[in-house]
C-alpha cells in the first residue's frame, strides 16, 4: 500500500527537512525584519514612521505568491541577482526565503506593534521620567514587555509560515508540496495515500509548534 | 498605550535636529536603494519606454490580459466565498453541538483542514479532478482552486462562527430557553443572528485571505488569473516582466486595501452602534488567527 514510499524514488523525508529549513530561516528573518519594522512604525522620525505604514500595507495586501514569483522572475532571471550565487537549487532556496522574509516581517511588525499597545503607559513614562531616550524605553522597557505578550500571535505566524513556505513550489523549490504535486501525477492509483502522507506531515510540523508555543506564552504571559 | 507618542518625549531643539539627521540617513539609504535598483533595470534595458508604456496606450493589455485576468481572480474568490460560507456556518454550529459524536468529528475536520497549506488541497483537487471525473481540462483549474479555497476557508469561517456565537452573553440563551425555544430555535432566531453582525469584519477580512490565495492556483495550476497573465503579457510585450509584474502587484494591492479598508470602516460603525450584546470579532489578520479566536470566560457556559 505505501509501496511508492519505498521505491526510492520520492525523498518524502529530504522535502519535508527543505520545508524545515525554510521555516526556520524565514522565521528569524522575518522576526528580526518585523522587529525593525515595527521600531520605525512606533519611532518619532516621521520619515521612517511613513516608510514602515507603506511598506506593511503594501506588502501585506499583495499575494505572497506574487512575491515569492517575482523574486524569481525579477531578481534572478531578469536583474541576474542570485544572492551568492551556487546552483539553481540554493538559489531558489535563498529567493524564496527573502520573499517569504519579506512577505511575514509585516504580520510580525503588525503582532509585535498590538503588543506594545499592552504595556501599560505607566513603564514608557517612567522610563522617560528616568531620562532614557526612545531608543533605551523601546528596547531596555517596552519590547522586552511586549514580546512576552505577543507570543501566541507570534506563533501563529510561525504557522502560518510553515503552511506558506509550500508557496516556494511556485519557483520550483524542491518542499513537500512540490514533491506531492510530483507524486500525484505520477502515483496516479495512491493521490488519496500521498495526499495523507503530505498532509500528515504537516500536522506534525504545524500542531506541536502550536501546543508548545501556547504552552510557552502562559508562562511567560506578564501578569497584570 | 493607544497613543505611541507616549514612547518618546515631544522633540526639543536639539532632538529635532536630530531627527532630521536621521531622516536625512535615512533618506539617502532609501535613495542608494532605489538608485542601484534602477540602475540594475537599466543595464537589463527595464526602464525601455516601449516595456511600460503598453499599460497605459495600448487598451488591448487591459481588455485582453489585464481585466480578464483580474475578472477570473474575482471569479474563484467569489465563488470560494459563497460555498465557503454555509459549508463553515454548518462546521461551526455542528462543532457547538452539544452531542459529542457531531461536534469531535466537525471538530477533527476543521482542525485538519485548518493545519494543512491550502496550496496541497489544490493540487490534490486538481489531481483527484482529473482522474475520477470528466470535468473539461480547460475549467479543471478552477474547480481545483475553488475546491481548495472552500475547504480551508470553511474550516476558517466556521472557527469565526463558532467565536461569534461564543462571544454572546449567555443571557440570549438563557432568556430564548426560558420562552420555551428548542435548541435549533436558539441558533437559528437568537444566537445566528446576532453572531453574524459580530462576524462580518472577520468574513470580508478572510475575503482578503481568499484573493492573495487565488495566485496559487495560477502560479502552480495554471489557473488564468491575473498573476498567470504576467507569463502571456511578457510572452507578447517582449519580456517586460518587471512592469508586468508590478502593475499586476498594485492591482492586488489596491482591490485587497479596498477589502481591508471597508471591513476596519465596518467593524468601527458596528462597534459605535452596536445593538447587540456580543463583542465584535475585530477583522485584522484573521490569516494568523490559527488558535481559537479569544472568547472571554464568562460569555457562555
Amino acid at each position: 500500500m505505501f509501496d511508492f514510499l519505498d521505491s526510492g524514488q520520492y525523498d518524502v523525508l529530504g522535502a519535508f527537512w527543505v520545508t524545515v529549513q525554510l521555516t526556520f530561516y524565514s522565521a528569524i528573518g522575518s522576526l528580526i525584519w518585523g522587529t525593525v519594522l515595527a521600531g520605525m512604525r512606533v519611532g518619532p522620525t516621521p520619515l521612517m514612521r511613513a516608510f514602515g505604514t507603506v511598506y506593511v500595507n503594501a506588502v501585506r495586501n499583495t499575494p505572497l505568491t506574487v512575491i515569492i514569483v517575482a523574486t524569481s522572475l525579477v531578481l534572478y532571471q531578469t536583474l541576474g541577482i542570485t544572492l551568492a550565487g551556487g546552483d539553481s537549487k540554493g538559489i531558489g532556496f535563498r529567493l524564496a526565503v527573502l520573499g517569504l522574509i519579506a512577505y511575514h516581517a509585516t504580520f510580525v511588525c503588525e503582532a509585535l506593534r498590538s503588543g506594545i499597545n499592552t504595556v501599560p503607559v505607566g513603564q514608557s513614562e517612567a522610563a522617560r521620567a528616568l531620562g532614557l531616550g526612545f531608543f533605551q524605553v523601546l528596547t531596555l522597557i517596552v519590547l522586552p514587555q511586549a514580546f512576552r505578550s505577543v507570543v501566541a500571535p507570534l506563533a501563529n505566524v510561525l504557522i502560518a509560515l510553515t503552511k506558506n513556505t509550500t508557496v516556494a513550489a511556485a519557483i520550483g523549490v524542491s518542499e513537500a508540496a512540490l514533491l506531492m504535486k510530483e507524486m500525484v501525477e505520477n502515483e496516479s492509483d495512491a493521490i488519496f495515500l500521498v495526499f495523507a502522507v503530505v498532509a500528515f506531515g504537516f500536522v506534525v510540523l504545524t500542531l506541536p509548534t502550536g501546543m508548545l508555543l501556547g504552552w510557552v506564552s502562559k508562562r511567560v504571559a506578564v501578569k497584570r | 498605550m493607544s497613543d505611541l507618542s507616549v514612547l518618546y518625549d515631544a522633540p526639543g531643539p536639539r532632538a529635532k535636529a536630530r531627527n532630521l539627521v536621521y531622516s536625512a540617513v535615512f533618506l539617502v539609504l532609501l535613495g542608494l536603494l532605489l538608485w542601484w535598483a534602477l540602475d540594475a533595470m537599466a543595464d537589463k534595458n527595464q526602464l525601455a519606454a516601449e516595456k511600460w508604456s503598453p499599460f497605459v496606450n495600448d487598451s488591448r493589455m487591459w481588455t485582453t490580459y489585464l481585466i480578464p485576468g483580474l475578472l477570473n481572480t474575482l471569479k474563484a474568490a467569489a465563488l470560494a466565498i459563497v460555498i465557503a460560507l454555509p459549508l463553515g456556518a454548518l462546521l461551526g454550529i455542528g462543532r457547538l453541538s452539544e452531542h459529542r459524536w457531531v461536534s469531535l468529528p466537525v471538530g477533527t475536520v476543521v482542525e485538519f483542514f485548518r493545519a494543512i497549506p491550502v496550496l496541497l488541497m489544490m493540487i490534490f483537487a486538481n489531481q483527484a479532478y482529473a482522474q475520477f471525473t470528466d470535468i473539461d481540462s480547460e475549467v479543471r483549474p478552477l474547480y481545483a482552486v475553488v475546491t481548495g479555497l472552500v475547504l480551508y476557508n470553511a474550516s476558517v469561517i466556521a472557527e469565526i462562527v463558532r467565536a461569534g456565537v461564543l462571544s454572546l452573553p449567555s443571557g440570549q440563551t438563557d432568556a430564548a430557553k426560558a420562552i420555551g425555544m428548542r435548541k435549533s430555535q436558539i441558533m437559528l432566531y437568537v444566537l445566528l443572528p446576532q453572531a453574524v453582525t459580530a462576524m462580518l469584519p472577520a468574513l470580508v477580512s478572510q475575503l482578503v485571505v481568499i484573493v492573495k490565495d487565488t495566485a496559487l492556483g495560477g502560479a502552480v495550476l495554471g489557473y488564468a488569473e491575473l498573476l498567470n497573465q504576467v507569463r502571456v503579457i511578457t510572452a507578447n510585450y517582449g519580456a517586460n516582466v518587471i512592469a508586468a509584474l508590478t502593475v499586476v502587484a498594485l492591482i492586488f494591492i489596491a482591490l485587497n486595501f479596498l477589502l481591508t479598508s471597508f471591513a476596519s470602516w465596518l467593524e468601527g460603525r458596528l462597534r459605535r452602534g452596536k445593538r447587540s450584546a456580543g463583542a465584535v470579532l475585530h477583522g485584522a489578520d484573521t490569516e494568523m488567527d490559527f488558535d481559537e479566536p479569544h472568547v472571554e470566560p464568562h460569555a457562555r457556559k
